[in-house]
């Protein structure tokens, strides 16, 4: 973020600099009554990213603008937001692979109380992270040395451990959306990760919490969290994996 | 785990979508998921079921021509395909009706809305269920006074 927006397309090389405007849904608590679409016109280049825009805006226009991020690389999973109506981590959706033509439209995530502009409170999510007991649980004696596991073995549950805890996936489902009791794909993918974990023997409790009015039963298998995964984590086929562990009681 | 967490500040304005959040009782029976296992195999028999009484009634013999008064009398005076058609039924409506209360829940987002969605879904079903159920095994084939012409080869009016 060094260059600044005076900056000629020939400094910069070869990487082109072109104007978009970016569509924000701005709310305040304290002063409005409701969310509003706000427009911003910013000079970014091919190489940047939602992120460097709304810091852009944030920087050099409206200091109010609010979100949230972290690392800005796509592994703390802090700035999930709702661009161009699909869930995406601003951090890791290049402005080239949207249409600059267009306003680019950035929401809050859907589903989960709003408090500033893009922060939303995120403790619906992760209150029904916390109830799938997602840590290791076990019996008998601590072993004196590591916890061995084949290769195989770790395998099996590789694909849930890469979760974020961005809340893409959540946001991004249309049961979650109704009432927000569904678990959500975010907790059954961190509840897998136990579930097929060799060394956990807390799986039929896991099992027994998602097997709830809430649990994977209410997955209607639209693939919106599939989607929006930005680990790319292949979540419902996660969750069909754990309804076929319910279903024949065997891990 | 029970305690609800609430974000400070001025929380009369953050009320969009849903603030304080509070989770349903937890369930601790199974009924989900034999919703789920039933909704997967009566759809299997049924594809056999309905597209077997398609295929019987309108592309065997005259086609939909020969269905009358008497082609459904002369099918329900044997029993299998009066179990046929009770199964059908029953199964029918079970699926539908648990595939409907699967929408409601999904898209009612009041407590109270989907309370009466539901009792108005049940209601209709045992309606039509019981009038099915009834009608097959109450069913005669030969009334009396009928015209005969209308009547099966098997009446004695005839």
């Amino acid at each position: 973020m060094a260059t600044t927006e005076a900056a000629p397309a020939a400094k910069v090389g070869a990487i082109p600099s072109f104007e978009v405007t970016v569509r924000i849904r701005r709310y305040d608590p304290e002063r409005d009554s409701a969310p509003h679409w706000e427009d911003y016109k910013v000079q970014v280049h091919g190489t940047d990213r939602i992120l460097d825009a709304l810091h852009k805006v944030k920087w050099e226009q409206d200091g109010s603008l609010t979100f949230r991020r972290s690392c800005a690389h796509g592994v703390c999973g802090s700035d999930a937001m709702r661009i161009n109506g699909v869930n995406r981590l601003a951090c890791k959706s290049l402005l080239k692979d949207l249409d600059p033509s267009k306003p680019i439209t950035v929401e809050p995530i859907k589903g989960l109380p709003v408090e500033k502009d893009l922060v939303v409170d995120m403790e619906p999510f992760f209150q029904s992270y916390r109830e799938v007991m997602p840590f290791l649980i076990t019996s008998g004696h601590e072993p004196t040395k590591e916890r061995l596991q084949s290769a195989h073995d770790r395998e099996r549950f590789d694909d849930t451990t890469k979760c974020i805890l961005c809340a893409a996936c959540t946001s991004s489902c249309p049961v979650f959306w109704t009432d927000g009791q569904y678990f959500g794909p975010a907790a059954i993918v961190n509840a897998h990760r136990f579930i097929f974990d060799s060394r956990d023997e807390g799986a039929d409790l896991r099992l027994e919490v998602l097997n709830d009015r809430e649990g994977v039963w209410r997955c209607r298998t639209t693939f919106n969290c599939s989607e929006a995964c930005p680990r790319g984590i292949q979540i419902t086929k996660a969750i069909a994996e754990v309804k076929q562990a319910l279903l024949t009681r065997k891990v | 785990m029970t305690a609800v967490q609430s974000t400070p500040g001025p929380s009369d304005a953050i009320d969009a979508p849903r603030s304080p959040y509070r989770r349903s009782k937890p369930t601790r029976t199974n009924f989900e998921l034999y919703a789920w296992l039933f909704m997967r195999m009566s759809g299997v028999l049924l594809v056999v079921l309905v597209l077997g009484h398609l295929f019987i009634n309108l592309m065997l013999g005259d086609g939909i021509h020969q269905v009358d008064f008497a082609f459904v009398a002369g099918k329900w005076a044997s029993p299998f395909w009066k179990v046929w058609d009770l199964a059908m039924l029953w199964l029918a409506m079970l699926h539908g009706t648990n595939g409907v209360r699967t929408i409601i829940n999904d898209y009612a987002e009041r407590n109270g809305t989907r309370f009466w969605l539901k009792m108005g879904l049940y209601a209709a079903f045992t309606l039509t269920v019981v009038l099915g159920t009834l009608v097959i095994f109450t069913f005669d084939p030969c009334p009396i006074g009928a015209d005969p012409a209308l009547l099966p080869e098997f009446c004695p009016a005839r």
